[in-house]
């Protein structure tokens, strides 16, 4: 390709254990808006580190104009014209715009004093060039999160770049703001400059890019212009399926749940800004459901309000008949609710904690500091449940860090299931771990089903929702989108609605 | 109990090694007698004036165990000290005096861990609040004057009383360290603290009561550094709120961190922080006690020994240096 600004051909990066790149070829045009997207763990993040220099590739090549490059920090990445801005805005809101944009390569004059006239001059000069209306003698802080994006486009492209890496730019905006950095991204597109454009937003991929690559994996599965490619054609694939296997759609949900069961679950116009829109939600005992959607929409934000790590912003919620007001993880916790978290390592683990001790945790804080469970109670119970759920460590009192993924996912799930929960909300309990844990894990969600628990299944794997849930709600762009359940449960139906084709394709 | 040890081990060998110089240097060191009804000796003096730091030590082991500090302590035992001996200065019962003392230190803690929990200001800063402004109470209660106790007065046995034989500081040192032992350790909040200092976003997830364990561990160290204030002004049988306490806090974060416990919170030591103002101590008297050619070390060399002494601890306990060291001798060899 002739007019490539970028060509990565063979990428492979491999971390301990892990292949998180396996040949990936990748290519950029000049005056292109490329999306890439992919679900976790599919090595969009490791790419990206790769060309800006923050990472070294094991093998493969990367090439900037035709000329072979191997930025080996940031900063030369910068130097050679690719810039980057990341997710969070990594200015300091305490200097002023044009401090900002000039941070590090102040115009300087004898003795290394600044220039302030010319700096100030320089720094109207970007701002007007990206149609930028900010006063730059402002604070940073007293701009909208928006504007101290662009900003941060601006600082970063003002080094003649001629790659802009947008990692996951609008996650923390709104509808308006979103629109005014694609203004942006379009007219820099005009002015020659190749964008790579990172989002777990579908409608964005479609409303700026004009093509995509989906990696899933650590390998590239395809490149597409983006108006070629259907929506359902792009979440098969960053899902993992082919259209055809989706069309039959062998895999179905269980049968419904029996309807004479009482609700323990209500949730009623509940929302949180900026986590996820008015959604509505009722659960029975002895009833799976499962919460399905791509990265980012919305899922975990559902879970995290109902188990009261989040305070909503408005909506009913009642938890087996007892109404919530200020809503906390105690609070639901005495109501009788649990939440194994998406991200064990963050929200989970205690990681010098003993396997025992961390089993205990929420046993013990739900009893409080001075009714301490007797020592020799707590090894019985870690014992029965180490065994329970063929958990291999070789003693109860090794630290859990010292355990495998999967080994630390099911004691994090004994936390939860020694206190007898009537609601168990399980976030991605089989992301990261081997398929037998995997197996044994949906093996124990249908038996705590059978026995009358209500549970709130979430996986990025499709399949495994449809396979494990009776009943599915779809969320897409933090709003939910519909709700499957009976014979309208399979993948093909909850996929059709992750891609919002009925409603989506106005964009593409 | 296994992991406990492990991490006892390099403090233990520091002692050790103190006490052995100490042993030849000066081999009065461990003379120890009994007279009038009291042991004596240099080495029941470094348990006797090390007392305070010992009781600052404990609590400081919770609050960092917690992930936090707590820089007041110093002017806490200063508030203490004024506040005891203003209220016998007046004439009130020595009980009063006491219990007057220990409550305002209590709510001293009790302020401090609510600018950490419910203001969310970070523990170094909240902390630093009460450290400028508990010194200046201090002084505003003295009316800027060193307050004389009644060297008569039943409080100074506090400070320079016998029980059993032992200083009666050494005795509410131990007996602290006993009960604080016993609750952290019989009840859950010893596990508590641990995970709040591991994981203060998995404990809430787990329905721990975040707020209520911080607020207590600092209530807890307030009462502890009351204690420690009153032993300093019984001692001297007067109160001096300019430097009752001063730089303490220090010697409390050291003789934590030598003990083993990580400033990052999580796993702690008791145990080991007691190792460790008993060493900072040690020190002291042994840079005191030590004669070379005649000659004792002239006294501005303390501060220089003391940080070069507890550097070289910090190191031994360094698992990274350790690894470094190893490696090196590896590349050699």
């Amino acid at each position: 390709m002739a007019d490539a600004l970028i060509e990565m051909r063979g990428i492979v990066k491999t971390y301990p254990g892990v292949a998180a790149l396996d040949g990936v070829d990748f290519s950029l045009r000049a005056g292109e808006i490329h999306a890439l997207v992919g679900e976790n763990g599919a090595g969009k993040s490791t790419l990206i580190k790769i060309l800006t220099g923050a990472e070294r590739r094991d093998r493969g090549t990367v090439t900037l104009e035709g000329a072979a490059i191997d930025p080996r920090t940031p900063v030369q990445a910068q130097r050679l014209g690719i810039a980057t801005v990341y997710q969070e805005v990594n200015l300091i809101p305490d200097l002023t715009v044009a401090e900002n944009i000039l941070l590090g390569r102040e115009p300087r004059g004898r003795l290394g004093a600044i220039r302030w006239g010319e700096m100030m001059r320089r720094a109207q000069q970007v701002v007007d060039k990206l149609g930028l209306h900010v006063d730059i003698a402002e604070p940073l802080r007293a701009c909208s999160i928006a504007v101290q994006q662009m900003i941060a486009v601006a600082r970063a492209i003002d080094q003649h770049a001629k790659v802009l890496v947008l990692d996951e730019p609008t996650s923390s905006l709104d509808a308006t703001e979103t629109a005014q950095l694609f203004a942006l991204m379009r007219r820099l597109r005009e002015a020659g400059m190749g964008i790579i454009f990172i989002t777990h937003f579908l409608d964005q991929v479609y409303e700026v890019s004009d093509r995509i690559t989906v990696l899933r994996g650590g390998r590239l599965v395809d490149t597409h212009v983006t108006n070629e490619l259907p929506r359902l054609a792009l979440v098969a694939q960053m899902l993992g399926k082919s259209i055809e296997d989706v069309s039959k759609s062998e895999s179905r949900g269980r049968p419904a749940a029996d309807s004479s069961q009482q609700e323990c679950l209500r949730a009623s116009r509940v929302f949180k800004r900026n986590a996820v829109q008015s959604f509505d939600l009722s659960l029975k005992a002895g009833e799976v459901l499962g919460l399905a959607g791509l990265l980012g929409s919305g899922r975990t934000e559902v879970v995290r309000l109902l188990f009261g790590i989040d305070q909503r912003d408005g909506g009913e919620l009642s938890i087996c008949g007892e109404s919530i007001g200020h809503h906390s993880p105690r609070r639901a916790i005495k109501a009788g609710m649990a939440l194994t978290p998406e991200d064990r390592r963050a929200a989970g683990l205690v990681p010098h904690l003993s396997v025992r001790e961390n089993m205990l945790l929420a046993l013990q804080g739900a009893k409080g500091w001075a009714r301490r469970v007797s020592v020799r109670e707590q090894q019985a119970i870690a014992d029965r449940y180490v065994r329970a759920l063929s958990i291999s460590t070789p003693d109860i009192e090794k630290p859990v860090s010292q355990l495998s993924g999967g080994n630390q996912q099911k004691v994090i799930l004994a936390r939860w299931l020694l206190m007898e929960p009537t609601i168990l909300m399980l976030d991605e309990p089989t992301r990261g771990i081997d398929i037998g844990a995997k197996e044994q894990i949906e093996l124990l969600i249908d038996e705590l089903r059978s026995n009358g628990m209500a549970l709130i299944f979430i996986s990025g794997e499709l399949d495994e929702v449809v396979r494990v849930s009776q009943r599915i709600m779809v969320l897409r762009d933090r709003a939910p989108v519909g709700e499957l359940s009976g014979e309208n449960l399979n993948t093909h139906a909850v996929m059709r609605q992750i891609a919002g084709e009925t409603a989506g394709q106005a964009h593409a | 109990m296994r992991r406990s040890l492990r991490q006892l081990i390099w403090p233990l060998v520091a002692l050790a090694l103190l006490l052995v110089f100490n042993a030849v240097a000066s081999p009065s060191f461990f003379h120890v007698q009994f007279v009038n009804g009291r042991l004596s000796g240099a080495a029941i003096d470094v348990l006797n004036q090390g007392a305070p730091v010992m009781l600052l030590a404990l609590g400081m082991t919770l609050v960092i165990g917690t992930g936090g500090i707590d820089l007041s302590v110093g002017a806490v035992m200063a508030v203490a000290g004024a506040l005891a001996a203003k209220l016998l200065h007046l004439d009130a019962p020595v009980a009063l005096a006491i219990v007057a003392a220990l409550g305002v230190c209590v709510a001293a803690g009790i302020w401090n861990g609510g600018l950490v929990t419910v203001a969310s200001i970070p523990p170094i800063v909240a902390t630093l609040i009460f450290m400028v402004a508990g010194r200046g109470i201090a002084q505003l209660i003295t009316d800027g004057q060193i307050i004389t106790i009644n060297p008569g007065s039943s409080f100074t046995v506090i400070g320079r009383g016998v029980i059993g034989g032992l200083p009666v500081p050494v005795v509410i040192a131990l007996s602290a360290a006993l009960v604080i032992a016993a609750i952290v350790r019989l009840t859950s909040l010893g596990v508590f603290i641990e995970a709040i200092g591991g994981n203060e976003e998995a404990s809430r997830y787990a329905g721990i009561n975040v707020r209520w364990i911080r607020l207590s561990v600092y209530a807890i160290m307030g009462l502890l550094a009351g204690l420690a204030g009153l032993i300093d002004t019984a001692d001297i049988a007067a109160a001096d709120a300019n430097n009752s306490g001063l730089y303490l806090e220090l010697d409390a974060i050291l003789a934590v961190v030598i003990g083993g416990t990580a400033l990052t919170g999580g796993r702690f030591s008791l145990l080991g922080a007691l190792v460790g103002a008993i060493i900072i101590q040690t020190l002291s008297t042994t840079i005191l006690m030590t004669t070379f050619r005649g000659h004792s070390v002239p006294p501005e060399f303390n501060l220089v020994i003391k940080a070069i002494v507890v550097l070289m601890v910090c190191l031994l306990q360094s698992d990274e240096l350790r690894r470094m060291v190893l490696q090196v001798r590896r590349v050699q060899g």
